[in-house]
C-alpha cells in the first residue's frame, strides 16, 4: 500500500512515479511532488518505483494570482 | 525643496520607526524590520502581500522587500492589482516599488524585471529568506515551487493555488505541506468565464500569504 495525498491506494507492483501521474491524469508540469518527506525532483519522476510504504503528496497548481 | 515634495511634510527614518514601534512593539518591529523576503510576481497576490509587509515595515531595518516580475502593467489588472491608472505601461517593479516607498521610503526595496526560469531561481533567490510565491500561471508556479524546494530547502517558502471567482471566503486556508512550504489558497478555483480573478478574493488569499510570512518572522511556524 502508498499513501497518496492522505489516502491508502494499492498499486501493481513495480510502477514508477510518471506511470502514476499518467494514469491519474496529472499534469506533471503543474505540480510539486513530495515524497517521504521530502520534495522529489522532476528528474526523479521517471526512475522512482513506489514501494510499500511510500508516503507520497502531489500538490497541484490551479491558475489565479 | 521641489513641487511635488513640497505638497507634504517630510517624515524622518526615526518618526516612522517611531509611528511602528508604537503599533506592534520595538521588539516585534525589529524582526519585522530585519525580513528579508522575496516576492515572485506582483500581480492581485504579489502586490497585495507587498503593500502588507511594507505598511509594517518589512525591510526598513537589516531586511529587505525583494519585488520580481518580468510583466507591465495592463488596464485588465486594475480589477484586483494596487496599482492606478497612471501605472499602465509601466513594468510592475518599478510601479510598485514607486508606490511602496510613499508608504515608507526608508525601505530597501530591490527588484528584477525578469522571467523567473529553472536556471535563474539559485541566483534570484540566493539573498531572501523567505520566499512569497505569488505567480498567475500554474505552470509557473510549479517551476518556482520545485525549484526553491530542490535548491533552498532551508528557505521558507509561502505559494498559493485556488483564489478566484467569488466562492466562500472560508474556503481559503493556509497548510502546511512540509515544513518549510506553506500553500495558501483553495487549492482548486481557477479562473473561468463570469468567475474571473478579482480583487476581494484575491486579496484574501494574499492576506494569508502575507500573515503566513509575518508569522515566520515573529517566530511561529505553524498556520
Amino acid at each position: 500500500m502508498v499513501t497518496v495525498n492522505g489516502k491508502s491506494i494499492g498499486l501493481s507492483e513495480n510502477i514508477t512515479v510518471s506511470e502514476y501521474l499518467k494514469q491519474n491524469q496529472y499534469r506533471p508540469e503543474r505540480i510539486a511532488i513530495e515524497l517521504n518527506g521530502s520534495i522529489l525532483p522532476k528528474s526523479a519522476y521517471n526512475s522512482t518505483i513506489l514501494k510499500d510504504g511510500d508516503v507520497m503528496e502531489i500538490v497541484s497548481f490551479v491558475g489565479g494570482g | 525643496m521641489d513641487k511635488e515634495s513640497s505638497k507634504h511634510h517630510t517624515f524622518t527614518r526615526e518618526e516612522l520607526l517611531h509611528a511602528l514601534n508604537e503599533r506592534h512593539s520595538p521588539e516585534t518591529q525589529q524582526k519585522l524590520s530585519d525580513g528579508k523576503v522575496a516576492i515572485a510576481g506582483l500581480g492581485g497576490l504579489g502586490s497585495n502581500v507587498a503593500f502588507a509587509l511594507a505598511r509594517i515595515g518589512v525591510g526598513m531595518g537589516r531586511g529587505h522587500l525583494h519585488l520580481i516580475d518580468f510583466d507591465v502593467v495592463d488596464l485588465t489588472n486594475l480589477n484586483r492589482q494596487q496599482y492606478l491608472l497612471e501605472h499602465v505601461g509601466l513594468t510592475k517593479t518599478e510601479a510598485l516599488k514607486s508606490e511602496l516607498l510613499r508608504i515608507n521610503p526608508y525601505l530597501h526595496i530591490q527588484t528584477d524585471c525578469v522571467r523567473v526560469r529553472e536556471d535563474n531561481i539559485t541566483y534570484l533567490f540566493d539573498q531572501d529568506e523567505i520566499i512569497c510565491e505569488a505567480f498567475d500561471d500554474p505552470e509557473a508556479k510549479a517551476v518556482l515551487t520545485n525549484g526553491i524546494l530542490e535548491h533552498f530547502p532551508g528557505k521558507k517558502y509561502i505559494a498559493a493555488s485556488g483564489l478566484a471567482g467569488y466562492e466562500s471566503s472560508n474556503l481559503i486556508r493556509t497548510r502546511r505541506v512540509m515544513p518549510n512550504f506553506y500553500l495558501c489558497g483553495d487549492e482548486v478555483t481557477e479562473a473561468s468565464y463570469g468567475k474571473g480573478l478579482m480583487a476581494p478574493r484575491a486579496a484574501l488569499c494574499a492576506a494569508h500569504e502575507a500573515n503566513m510570512i509575518t508569522r515566520i518572522l515573529l517566530g511561529k511556524a505553524d498556520v
